[in-house]
């Protein structure tokens, strides 16, 4: 799923200023990483009128990155979108811009950072697993991507700073390369996934505007 | 056409390589300066690139200031600040100017430095940059495989290796790896946990990877107790023992001890077998580095 994360409350607050605000949230992604659900908005709702900011409604969009399957929520709220200052969104990049383009005269602000495509490894932590490049080599890794989790994506193996087998960047992670290396070694493909040299990554669909089916 | 440093590598000669840090700022005196100290006390001189993720006056036109003054430079390109077009123009272009040691890294990461900010570009690693550079030296060809026509670029291909980062067998198979792709000469981390340099070494001996590249071990003179801390604890891949920490620790004059623990580490280094020189990085120490040379044995160079 797309991770995101609010942006700091002080921030939004400086930015909203004096305007009245409707918040949208999203019943997908942004609601199983607790960045934007229903009840993320609830309390939102109240920490805003608290500081004095107008907030004049909100909705759970059902997911906010589709044009088609919100036309009775907008419906229903209409008026109060029409007479907000500002659209707020706390859901993903995608959702923000849906959004921004259903309602072409409205200004957005969005609620939220995204952060990656990730896996939820805990109750309380989600780790990137794709960057989205559009060139898949995870099966030359046993299915470990090390162009998304390694933060100088590394193919040939580990860089010089990995430590007591943790990243030099983020020292609490392990190397993505010590897992790469564990799984080949259970798999018994070591030789053939370390071995070989991976030649300069294909970057030419990474920036790819429209897929048509 | 081999570089000066090739030819004493391949001579069997050991080796003696030093690091001029350059400025942050645009001051061709600063490197003219310690280049005239070091005249004559190593075969070839790294400048360094952006070294940590600092930005700092480039390699390329240190290397150019170091050539001015007859003396040769190993000119080092990270592939953390170029993609694959900027990397192989710059190949082109030093090659043009009679710059042929070069030195491949992939590069410390953005957020380790001084713009912590920037976006990181790693649109290929040190392994992919060094096959590359052999294609376009040998094969005559881009990384795109178009051919190079005429007047191919010359350059004596190095690498760095770090014995100190975890899992000995994924380092040596990395190694071999670097060499397969096209090293003719390794840089390492600086040495100071001598004993897992050893065990490296083995390791290395035994895949027989010395008889196919030549390792430059580092050294690094630790001149305060500040930089020794620094290198210890914030320092990714540097292994510096409790017992030196100690020495330096205790020592009544820091600085003498540190070039006591030089003087026995490069010794110990150059009766090793499979070692083929060592490089030397003292940071903002340079002007020590011919003490050490002389000290070490290794005056004057052939």
């Amino acid at each position: 799923m797309i991770i995101s994360e609010q942006k700091s409350f002080d921030e939004l607050v400086e930015k909203i200023g004096d305007k009245s605000v409707f918040l949208f949230g999203c019943s997908e992604c942004a609601t199983l990483c607790h960045s934007g659900g229903k009840k993320e908005l609830i309390h939102l709702e109240k920490k805003f009128l608290a500081t004095h900011i107008n907030v004049i409604g909100w909705a759970v969009l059902e997911p906010a990155c589709s044009f088609t399957q919100n036309d009775k929520i907008f419906f229903q709220h209409a008026e109060a979108i029409n007479s907000s200052d500002i659209l707020l969104v706390f859901a993903c990049g995608d959702g923000n811009q849906v959004i921004s383009e259903i309602f072409p005269d409205k200004p957005i602000m969005s609620g939220t950072n995204t952060l990656f495509l990730g896996a939820k490894t805990s109750i309380t932590s989600f780790q990137r697993r794709c960057n989205l490049c559009g060139t898949c080599i995870v099966d030359e890794f046993n299915g470990i991507c090390p162009i998304t989790r390694c933060p100088k994506q590394m193919l040939n193996g580990p860089c010089g700073g990995s430590e007591n087998g943790n990243c030099e960047v983020y020292t609490n992670m392990p190397c993505i390369w010590e897992e790469i290396e564990k799984k080949a070694r259970s798999v018994g493909n070591y030789e053939q996934i370390f071995l070989q040299i991976h030649p300069a990554h294909d970057w030419s669909n990474s920036h790819q505007l429209i897929k048509e089916r | 056409m081999k570089t000066r440093l090739q030819q004493i590598l391949e001579g069997n000669h050991f080796a003696v390589t030093a690091e001029i840090g350059p400025p942050k700022n645009a001051d061709a005196l600063i490197i003219e300066q310690k280049a005239n100290m070091l005249k004559g006390f190593a075969d070839a001189f790294n400048i360094t690139d952006n070294q940590t993720a600092v930005v700092r006056l480039s390699s390329f036109s240190g290397s150019c200031i170091l050539k001015q003054l007859q003396m040769e430079p190993i000119f080092q390109l990270a592939c953390r600040d170029r993609n694959r077009l900027a990397l192989q123009s710059e190949i082109l272009g030093a090659s043009a100017l009679g710059i042929h040691n070069m030195l491949f890294v992939t590069g410390d990461h953005q957020s380790k430095g001084n713009h912590p900010h920037a976006k990181g570009v790693f649109d290929i690693d040190s392994i992919q940059l060094i096959s590359i550079v052999k294609n376009l030296r040998d094969m005559h060809i881009f990384e795109n495989t178009e051919p190079l026509k005429s007047h191919p670029p010359y350059v004596f291909i190095g690498a760095v290796e770090n014995p100190f980062a975890s899992s000995i067998s994924l380092r040596v198979d990395r190694l071999e790896k670097k060499i397969r792709a096209g090293a003719d000469f390794i840089q390492t981390q600086s040495v100071f946990n001598i004993h897992r340099f050893e065990t490296w070494m083995d390791a290395v001996r035994d895949h027989g990877l010395d008889k196919r590249v030549h390792i430059i071990a580092g050294i690094t003179p630790l001149k305060s107790v500040k930089m020794m801390e620094r290198m210890k604890f914030h320092v990714p891949g540097v292994d510096i023992p409790d017992e030196i920490e100690k020495r330096i620790r205790d020592a009544d004059n820091v600085e003498s001890e540190a070039l006591i623990i030089t003087s026995e580490l490069i010794s110990q280094i150059k009766s090793m077998k499979g070692i083929h020189g060592v490089h030397i990085t003292a940071l903002f120490w340079e002007q020590k580095i011919p003490e050490i040379v002389q000290k070490a044995g290794l005056f004057p160079r052939p």
